[in-house]
């Protein structure tokens, strides 16, 4: 169904605080319907009846506990990190060594023809609450996805985990506490020739042209800074996913696994790939069954492009 | 040809931001000369962009704790690039709060003004912002047509009303006509007019004064110029507003010459910045 339908029935928390003692909820599967019962103060019932299609869900296929790379930070620290990149950006960087994360903008061959502007933004390991690196990797995935999710965790202030693999496995990001639990599924972008070429460390040091602040060093005119990490131009075989509407399924060039599950939908409809559980089931979410993450990433039919 | 400069001051960098964001209102594109001495945003009068010509010109020890400059060569230490000034400020505006902010001329993949900032961190280590700006080497063969323009012939100088005044009237003003006359004398009163078939509005300032610039009998060819009599210029409403909107800050100086039927000159100095913009009167 659509978000916006649910989201009007939540509509003004403010009047919602004062005026609702309860909520009931009903699943009426013959009538395909969801009834929001609202019981409110001077014996006001509003009832919202939103129906519903039964739609197939993708269930995303991942094991965050698996992944080489997990980093844990206040989203404060994201929020700000994001706000440097313009707007129109759209995919971005994310490189780790032992120290430090590097987040630039994603630049392929036509976009460096076209002349746009750089981002790259430099994160020490200090700055997270915990940064565990195994491997250093490289992933490039959608940076508007994430600003979403950013300013959802930043509003209820959750600590913010990342799990990251190697690039064409999905990054998860998961916010949780006592009353819900999120993880937030993102492609990333996979790149065979490039692992092919680089072999599985390629670190990509963070320009160190201020760290070691010398005069002389800048009287080099144009510097020819090697760009490190992956914008190399041989991201041809997978460009073509990001350049696809998002809505098609990412999936790895020649992998054969599990299939990347895709989060940009628009953004009304972000929040449907949101996992909530309630904490009285915990035990069979953590498990990570597909099953039971319920993540419902297919557009809705109605939905239009 | 090397440029490397370094901004500590907080209020420096602000400042800079905010002539980059003005300069970014007024054009696209435009070209940033680099000088010993100082920094100019030129945009040349081109029948492209209607003829406005903006000059904007400020002392780069205002701005930059460092500033080394090496020129295409030793007589002609300049560097001219075209920029696209609405990047700069995209790169400026979120590092309002930086511990130091780096400009310098690099070759990426192609030629750029790299702004590099250091920002304040809770731990010991400063989280690192570098934008690349693409810019475009301006070759010395054209560098002709970005000398400073001189003043132009006028027949009345006038100082502006309150800009946030002139640029309420004009914003009203622009949804009846595309062209506004501005009219002045040399009694200090000025007036924005429009007319069209159903309607004509007129605003009257007074009281404004008129600037001296040097000696007056050489700028009238040894006539002295009745006080009454009034210059005007009609010219396109939106390029006036574009003007007046970019404006974030009461300049201490404002002044109006207008060429009588041939060219409005607009100067605003603040501080050490100046800035002119040149509108061509249309028929």
């Amino acid at each position: 169904m659509l978000i916006k339908n649910v989201q009007a029935v939540f509509r003004s928390l403010a009047s919602l605080e004062k005026m609702v003692e309860k909520c009931h909820i009903q699943l009426d599967k013959q009538k395909d319907r969801l009834t929001f019962t609202l019981h409110c103060k001077h014996g006001l019932l509003k009832t919202h009846n939103l129906s519903f299609q039964d739609t197939e869900s993708l269930q995303a296929v991942f094991d965050k506990h698996s992944c080489a790379n997990v980093f844990r930070a206040i989203p404060r620290l994201l929020v700000e990190t994001v706000a440097h990149f313009p707007v129109s950006v759209e995919e971005v960087t994310l490189s780790v060594s032992d120290e430090r994360m590097l987040l630039r903008n994603h630049v392929d061959e036509e976009l460096a023809q076209s002349k746009a502007m750089l981002t790259e933004l430099c994160l020490a390991s200090d700055e997270f609450d915990s940064f565990a690196v195994q491997a250093h990797i490289s992933v490039t995935f959608c940076l508007k996805e994430l600003r979403g999710l950013l300013y959802f965790a930043d509003s209820i202030g959750l600590p913010i985990s990342m799990y990251v693999n190697e690039p064409g496995s999905p990054l998860v990001l998961s916010v949780s506490d006592s009353v819900l639990e999120g993880n937030f599924v993102l492609a990333t972008l996979s790149d065979n020739t490039r692992n092919n070429t680089r072999g599985p460390t390629s670190p990509p040091p963070p320009p160190d042209d201020f760290m070691n602040d010398d005069m002389d060093s800048y009287l080099i005119a144009m510097d020819t800074s090697v760009a490190p990490g992956p914008s190399t131009p041989e991201s041809t075989s997978s460009k073509q996913h990001m350049v696809a509407n998002h809505r098609s399924r990412l999936r790895g060039e020649g992998q054969e696994e599990e299939e990347t599950a895709d989060k940009d939908a628009p953004p009304n409809k972000k929040f449907c790939s949101l996992l909530f559980g309630s904490v009285l089931h915990l035990s069979s979410q953590m498990s990570i069954q597909p099953m039971s993450n319920q993540e419902v990433l297919a557009s809705d039919s109605e939905d239009d492009t | 040809m090397k440029f490397r400069g370094k901004i500590v001051d907080v209020a420096c960098l602000s400042h800079f931001t905010r002539v980059v964001s003005t300069i970014s209102k007024l054009t696209k594109t435009c070209v940033l000369r680099l000088a010993a001495d100082r920094l100019f945003f030129i945009l040349c009068g081109k029948v492209a962009n209607g003829g406005v010509a903006v000059w904007c010109e400020l002392a780069q020890a205002n701005i930059f704790d460092e500033y080394q400059l090496e020129g295409v060569s030793a007589r002609d230490n300049e560097i001219c690039l075209e920029v696209t000034p609405e990047n700069i400020f995209r790169a400026l505006r979120t590092v309002q709060n930086a511990k130091s902010v780096k400009v310098k001329l690099t070759k990426k993949h192609c030629p750029c003004l790299t702004v590099v900032a250091e920002l304040p961190t809770a731990t010991s280590v400063s989280r690192v912002v570098t934008h690349d700006v693409p810019v475009d080497v301006v070759p010395r063969r054209l560098w002709c047509e970005f000398d400073e323009p001189g003043v132009p012939d006028f027949d009345v100088s006038v100082c502006l009303p309150p800009l946030k005044t002139m640029r309420n009237v004009v914003d009203r003003m622009k949804n009846l006509s595309n062209f506004l006359v501005v009219e002045a004398n040399l009694s200090g009163e000025m007036t924005l007019k429009i007319e069209t078939d159903l309607v004509s509005v007129a605003t009257h300032f007074r009281d404004l004064g008129n600037p001296h610039w040097g000696d007056p009998a050489s700028q009238d060819g040894g006539r002295r110029r009745d006080p009454d009599a009034v210059a005007q210029a009609r010219v396109d409403i939106r390029k006036l507003q574009q003007f007046l909107a970019g404006q974030q800050v009461n300049p201490s100086r404002a002044v109006c010459n207008i060429g009588h039927q041939r060219v409005l000159h607009l100067i605003l100095l603040h501080d050490d910045v100046s800035l002119q913009y040149f509108i061509p009167a249309v028929a």
